[in-house]
């Protein structure tokens, strides 16, 4: 019926079709378009990999074998959801606020940043899933199996392992191309998460076609159906009440521990009120996929021939009738449940190996850890696709290992009672400040040991890795510690006797441990952070991870003293260093007054504490105390807001004190302005008194003094035109200046400044581009001062310009009421740390030899645009250097007058 | 050949004028502009003497400084410190740092030559 071929060129134009929708969301969201990206719908759909290969084909097989238990793996999640309001919105504000990256981050991140306990968390993790994604493997390699032998003519499906490396192949290859892309502030997945939101429709679409051709095509409508259940074994099920309780608890867990349902619930979560939307719409999400399965079972169960897998009716019912293509639709369904499931899952884990196994290895082998420069960020990245590649690799092993045995069909509920061990760390850790670290890693160790050895590897059968005589005996004949009837309580079924004993025991460890010790600083400040997320609102955030010490110092000193203050006294350090124009060093002066500068903002203790904690080094990250500045901030921001509410004399004092402040800090920025003037003087001074003294030398050869000469009246110059630099700029800055306000044509001013410009390093080749037609632009200013402007900007391009070919771009356009000119050379830029110094007085950024001047221009030019009503600004991200002039088409004359008086 | 004095300034003109003041009384000079490699630089040529300008791209003097006296083959090496900081403390906090001697600019090209001749006794 349905050829190999045709199934495996399918597969592969469905598997392109991802990538194109996960290609196309990736370009989408860098241009910044994140929009429709991230709505509530995609959101919802996203969370529907919790359906994975085991509920897409499973849940049939579950009903046609227990009836209507399957339920409970549906309840369990629908309960979370409706409930968001209680755990789910805590979760995803902590994750926001913290910038947790995976559940062992948050657990880790809760308790003191403990590494300790993110490694605990990601052996789980990792035990746990293994069996799953092999099990994902399996289902693509039965379905296709399915085909195989469905065919009259019969085509023999190539060897199953290779079909199961080729999907986990295809799977690494996806995952490791659109889960680790780049290094996302938020780590968040635009591409992932709209290849699942497909894969999502695509298998609620096939469940609910295969539904609809079962119910209507098969059967005689709905009440065919009702008499065919009542006629079917599934209506002799009894209910029983422990286990339905016990699955309902053990899948609500599931939803809020699986590594790759947090990943996509909280980590991929990028607006909190996506929620409130998923509240209701993942619960719908879930009852539609449930509403055929028990249709399905019952006329599978009638009409398939008896012995059939019930695992597969979707597939083989379809089969069965001769629908080709609708069983296809179901194999891609089931295809896109399974793959869904495994790229979620091997991203979630493999940050979580990266961060928490790997990079603390990688720093401790390293010498000078944290501290040491290097390309960290490429190393994570590597980190984590080997990762991926190496949970991919487990994955496929576990598989081809247990040879698809039965065991694997109970793997879902195993795995889920194995990641549900997190459980009380995480709600502990979230609503009890007295929760403590050795607490949850005892908890979630005693948990896990338990787990396994009640649940996990009494599941492999006798005489795999438990041997038969353990699980009868107990182990060394010892009756009470029999793996399915610890303590001698006997006669409950396996997963609730699993699920009572690991649980309860992993609380009780982790309550009475936590009552005995106590938290230390930064445990007890995450655990506040945490119980108290909702007290103060985190605010938007911009942090960018890793990168130089000092640029991490200045972000964090922005989090706390405000952009602009904080740039001012990193500059005013960087000249005292006699670095301007850059980051200051971070030597243990420079520290040291950072420290008393954050103090006067946030006291003392917390300056020190946090200035601390940097200054060792490795053990809290710069991600770490920009989150601890921001909450700091927030704090300052609230109490300055009660503050202000409160008393006016308490207002008048801050007043005073603010004024204070930045009188102090004009005298700071004077002081580093003069000690600059005075370098800028004596450096041409030092040459010409030097060589003055030289010429005095009457044996001085002829040729030595014309030179000599030459020199004295080069540096002449250079500092008269810094003393007009100077005058200008304090005439600009002082808004004394008399505008001469004329009308002129943009086009005649742009060429002649490019004509005054041209002397600038004549002998290099300089290709100009400019647009006549759209310069022809009438303005009305001081068309002096705006060519100044102009000349500044196409000599800075002649002069830095690093292009092998050196060009400049000049666009000019009117917007409204303003007139818009673009310069854009194709040389490599100005480095993003600089783009905010360069319009600040001497931030020049080369060495002085080549650029000649003072490292005034862009200073003056900005002053000169103030004046003339318009701006300059660096515009970032266009290939080379690029400044965008904009200034009014008319400058009001009234308002200098003004201004004048 | 006299002996070798290594100078490391960035300001074109200024080397000029010190290699040219050296060069007349008998010094064997070279120079170098750039901070980053420094120290390399100066390991390799392994002068009698250095003269060490304050502010460098790349890396500032105050850290070549610092680098040079805490290696064990460099750290007896003069070091005449020349800075254009209009600063007072700035001698103070070079010559804590290990300048053997400190010249403000602009100098006396006397003094330059005078002092690198006491810093290398015969």
């Amino acid at each position: 019926m349905v050829p190999f071929n045709i199934l495996v060129a399918v597969c592969l134009v469905y598997v392109g079709l991802l990538f194109l929708v996960a290609f196309a969301a990736e370009r989408r969201a860098e241009r910044g378009r994140v929009g429709w990206l991230r709505s509530p719908l995609v959101y919802t759909l996203s969370l529907s990999i919790y359906c994975t290969a085991w509920t897409f084909y499973g849940a049939v097989g579950y009903a046609a074998r227990s009836g209507l238990e399957y339920l409970t793996i549906y309840l369990g999640p629908t309960l979370v959801l409706i409930g968001w309001w209680v755990i789910l919105r805590k979760l995803v504000r902590i994750g926001r606020s913290q910038r947790v990256t995976s559940i062992a981050d948050l657990i880790s991140s809760r308790y003191g940043k403990s590494n300790v306990l993110g490694v605990i968390v990601t052996v789980i993790a990792v035990v746990a899933a293994t069996p799953y994604i092999a099990l994902q493997l399996q289902s693509v390699t039965l379905s296709f199996g399915v085909f195989a032998s469905g065919t009259p003519e019969g085509w023999a499906l190539p060897d199953q392992s290779a079909t199961a490396l080729w999907v986990a192949g295809g799977l690494t290859l996806f995952t490791i191309l659109f889960g680790t892309r780049n290094l996302d502030a938020n780590e968040r997945h635009h591409g992932v998460v709209m290849a699942i939101a497909l894969e999502a429709v695509v298998k609620l679409v096939a469940l609910l076609a295969v539904g609809i051709f079962v119910v209507w095509g098969v059967a005689d409508g709905w009440s065919d159906i009702a008499a065919r259940v009542h006629a079917s074994p599934i209506a002799d099920w009894p209910l029983q009440p422990g286990r339905w309780i016990g699955l309902t608890f053990v899948s609500a867990a599931a939803v809020l521990t699986l590594p790759r349902m947090f990943q996509v619930m909280v980590v991929e979560n990028s607006d909190e009120r996506h929620l409130s939307t998923a509240s209701w719409a993942f619960p719908l999400y879930l009852l539609l996929m449930s509403l055929f399965v028990v249709p399905i079972a019952v006329v599978g169960l009638a009409e398939l021939p008896a012995g059939s897998n019930p695992d597969l009716f979707v597939l083989t019912l379809p089969l069965a009738e001769g629908q080709g293509k609708l069983a296809m639709l179901a194999f891609l369904g089931g295809f896109s449940s399974a793959t869904s499931m495994v790229i979620v899952a091997a991203i979630a884990l493999a940050t979580m190996v990266s961060n928490h196994v790997v990079m603390p290895l990688w720093l401790s082998l390293r010498e000078g850890g944290a501290r040491a420069p290097g390309d960290v960020r490429g190393l994570v990245l590597m980190s984590r696709r080997i990762s991926i590649a190496a949970v991919l690799a487990l994955g496929y092993i576990y598989y081809v290992l247990s040879g698809g045995s039965a065991a694997l069909a109970a793997i879902g509920l195993i795995a889920f009672l194995g990641v549900a061990q997190i459980l009380p760390a995480m709600i502990g850790g979230i609503f009890w400040r007295g929760a403590t670290g050795t607490g949850a890693a005892l908890g979630l160790t005693v948990g896990f040991l338990i787990w396994l050895y009640t649940l996990y590897l009494p599941s492999f059968g006798e005489g795999g890795l438990l041997s038969a005589r353990i699980l009868a005996e107990g182990p060394w004949g010892i009756d009470w510690l029999r793996p399915q009837a610890l303590f001698g309580i006997e006669g409950l079924d396996p997963l609730l006797h699993a699920l009572f004993w690991s649980l309860s025991l992993n609380t009780f460890a982790f309550v009475s441990v936590s009552l005995f010790t106590f938290p230390g600083p930064v445990e007890r400040m995450q655990g506040l952070a945490f119980v108290n997320v909702f007290d103060h609102d985190p605010g938007a955030r911009g942090w960018s991870r890793g990168g130089a010490e000092a640029e991490d110092l200045l972000a964090m000193a922005q989090g706390i003293l405000g952009a602009e203050e904080a740039q001012g006294f990193f500059e005013a350090e960087a000249q005292a260093q006699g670095k301007a124009g850059f980051l200051p060093e971070t030597t243990p002066d420079f520290i040291e007054r950072l420290e008393r500068r954050l103090a006067g903002a946030v006291g003392s203790a917390t300056a020190h504490a946090m200035i601390a904690q940097f200054a060792v080094g490795a053990a809290v990250s710069a991600q770490d105390l920009m989150a601890v500045a921001s909450e700091a901030q927030q704090i300052l921001e609230y109490s300055t807001q009660l503050e202000a509410k409160s008393e006016e004399l308490a207002r008048t004092a801050r007043q005073l004190t603010e004024a204070n402040d930045k009188l102090k800090d004009l005298s700071v920025q004077k002081d580093a302005f003069l000690s600059q003037i005075s370098h800028e003087l004596r450096t041409p001074m030092t040459s010409i008194r030097a060589f003055s003294e030289i010429l005095k030398d009457p044996d001085l050869p002829a040729e030595m003094q014309k030179k000599y000469a030459g020199v004295i009246h080069d540096e002449t110059i250079r500092l008269t035109r810094l003393l007009d630099d100077l005058l200008d700029l304090s005439v600009l800055e002082n808004r004394k200046v008399k505008l001469d306000v004329k009308v002129a044509n943009l086009h005649d001013l742009i060429s002649k400044a490019v004509q005054a410009a041209s002397n600038t390093r004549p002998e290099r080749q300089f290709t100009l581009h400019r647009d006549y037609p759209a310069e022809h632009i009438p303005v009305i200013t001081d068309t002096d001062r705006l060519v100044q402007v102009f000349i500044n900007l196409v000599s800075n391009a002649r002069k830095y310009c690093d292009a092998e070919r050196p060009e400049l771009t000049i666009n000019a356009r009117q917007r409204g009421g303003r007139v818009i000119v673009d310069f854009i050379d194709n040389g490599s830029g100005i480095p993003k740390a600089s783009q905010r110094l360069i319009f600040e007085k001497f931030a020049r950024l080369t060495d002085t030899a080549r650029a000649g001047g003072a490292g005034l221009g862009l200073a003056i030019c900005r002053e000169i645009m103030t004046n003339l009503g318009g701006t300059i600004a660096y515009l970032p991200g266009q290939g080379g250097a690029a400044f965008r002039v904009s200034l009014p088409v008319r400058r009001e004359v009234a308002i200098d007058a003004a201004a004048a008086e | 050949m006299g002996r070798h004095v290594l100078l490391i300034e960035d300001e074109p003109h200024i080397a000029e004028a010190i290699r040219f003041l050296l060069a007349r009384d008998g010094w064997a000079v070279t120079s170098h502009s750039d901070g980053t490699d420094a120290v390399e630089v100066i390991r390799r040529a392994a002068p009698d003497v250095l003269i060490l300008d304050l502010m460098l791209p790349g890396r500032s003097g105050h850290e070549i400084l610092s680098d040079l006296r805490g290696d064990p083959d460099l750290a007896t090496l003069p070091v005449l410190v020349l800075s254009a900081r209009g600063h007072a403390d700035t001698r103070a906090k070079v010559e804590q740092a290990g300048a053997s001697r400190f010249i403000a600019k602009p100098f006396a090209n006397d003094e330059i030559v005078a002092t690198l001749r006491q810093m290398t006794p015969v």
